[in-house]
């Protein structure tokens, strides 16, 4: 189905969705480009920025979705510059901020491993301008998968501080995981279109992939916390969102329909 | 003007980063169509970030209005995904004489996009430096100054240079 053809029952739970998505992809690019001209060297600068880049082409390709299934005529600047923290459906892994290096590359390898499941998977959404998008997303997710990896292995089975950045990391991060894998009646509702995959059912092939690599980075999988982090799919954000909001929004809002 | 002369018209846009290559031999354009008075192009990005395709939209729009259509209309569509695959021969010759490695052709097991698991080392055939040909080459980075190229060096002549990457 497109967007002529989609049932407009539908249509509330596929924009909320295209949120979810395109909200993680938007606040994870943003986090990303925090590095430009910070970078702790030049190629790894560039890199980064590149993977921020690929981010923002994703949230733009996907808020676009999202505001022409709304139906309203809100465009994917209107989405990302103009709504409060409490309308951004983003999980709260990827609004935390950059950390050191090592909470920059653990938090991408976590969230590029379910990505890349994801968009996979969404390859056979019934929605076939989804099932576009998440095809082209997903060959640069891989990209990310596997800078992000074999940073895993440097800083674990590297030096005894690179190790350590990393398990830290590693630690503070993983509550932060199980967000990635709730269903909700949204989701709910999507599955059993077939527009959306169940993502309860790619958490065990997530699990396998990570501990993978991290056994061979010698980092040690957290247990599971007695919390794990939830709320982003409903806007209930860290404190963190807010100030990124602060940043990324200004322009827009004290220019309101500024253009250059 | 028929789709074919509109397509062939659409050669004299070119890709604003290298400016060797047009966005035909690039595949990037995907159909076009005529409605009455209105020409409809549709492209597919090469990267969904790729900031040269608002530019390569509007280089569309001004090369066909000047071809004297009033109603032109650029769609970016994502299917199916851009792939590498559909630049041609002249357009790979074109890069490597710019100095730009070429993509090779995308292998079912495509080397930049290797599956899990993943090795350190870098894996896939080399590539050959554009300047001297030689293949005792390494990469540098995997990500360069636009989201399609990587970085390399070329020991044999000492000189970097840059790489296309299959996708």
């Amino acid at each position: 189905m497109n967007l002529e053809t989609l049932d407009a029952a539908l249509r509330p739970a596929l924009f909320e969705y295209l949120l979810c998505l395109g909200d993680d992809a938007l606040i994870l690019g943003h986090r990303l480009s925090e590095w430009c001209g910070h970078g702790p060297y030049l190629e790894e600068d560039i890199a980064l920025a590149n993977l921020a880049l690929d981010c923002l082409g994703h949230a733009e390709a996907l808020l676009t979705l999202a505001g022409e299934v709304e139906g309203k005529g809100r465009t994917a600047d209107d989405l990302a510059f103009l709504r409060d923290a409490y309308d951004f459906r983003n999980v709260q892994l990827v609004e935390l901020p950059r950390g050191d290096f090592a909470f920059t590359i653990t938090r991408q390898f976590l969230f590029a491993t379910y990505a890349c499941l994801l968009y996979e998977a969404l390859q056979q959404s019934a929605f076939e301008p989804l099932a576009g998008i998440a095809a082209k997303a997903l060959k640069e997710m891989r990209y990310h998968l596997r800078h992000s990896s074999e940073w895993m292995r440097c800083l674990g089975d590297g030096t005894e501080e690179s190790h350590r950045r990393a398990q830290t990391a590693l630690d503070e991060l993983w509550m932060y995981t199980g967000e990635l894998f709730e269903v909700d009646d949204t989701l709910r509702t999507l599955i059993e279109a077939r527009i959306a995959p169940d993502m309860a059912a790619l958490q065990p092939k997530w699990r396998e992939q990570v501990e993978a690599v991290l056994r061979e980075a010698t980092l040690t999988v957290p247990e599971d916390p007695p919390y794990m982090a939830t709320g982003g799919r409903r806007g209930h954000h860290t404190e963190h969102l807010g100030h990124l909001l602060a940043e990324m929004q200004f322009l827009q809002r004290a220019y309101p329909g500024a253009q250059w | 003007m028929t789709p074919a002369e509109i397509l062939e018209a659409l050669t004299e846009v070119r890709d604003p980063e290298i400016p060797v290559l047009n966005i035909v031999e690039m595949g990037l354009v995907r159909d076009v169509r005529l409605e009455g008075e209105t020409v409809h192009v549709d492209i597919t990005p090469t990267y969904t970030g790729c900031p040269a395709m608002r530019t390569i939209e509007a280089a569309i729009v001004e090369t066909l209005r000047a071809r004297g259509f009033q109603q032109v209309v650029v769609h970016k569509v994502f299917r199916e995904p851009w792939t590498t695959d559909w630049m041609t021969d002249e357009a790979r010759e074109k890069l490597r004489a710019y100095g730009i490695a070429p993509p090779p052709p995308r292998a079912d097991e495509a080397p930049d996009l290797i599956p899990l698991p993943f090795t350190v080392a870098q894996s896939g055939p080399a590539v050959p430096c554009p300047f001297c040909g030689s293949e005792q080459t390494r990469q540098t980075s995997a990500f360069g100054a636009t989201a399609c190229k990587a970085l390399f060096f070329c020991e044999a002549c000492r000189q970097p240079f840059e790489y296309f990457k299959a996708i």
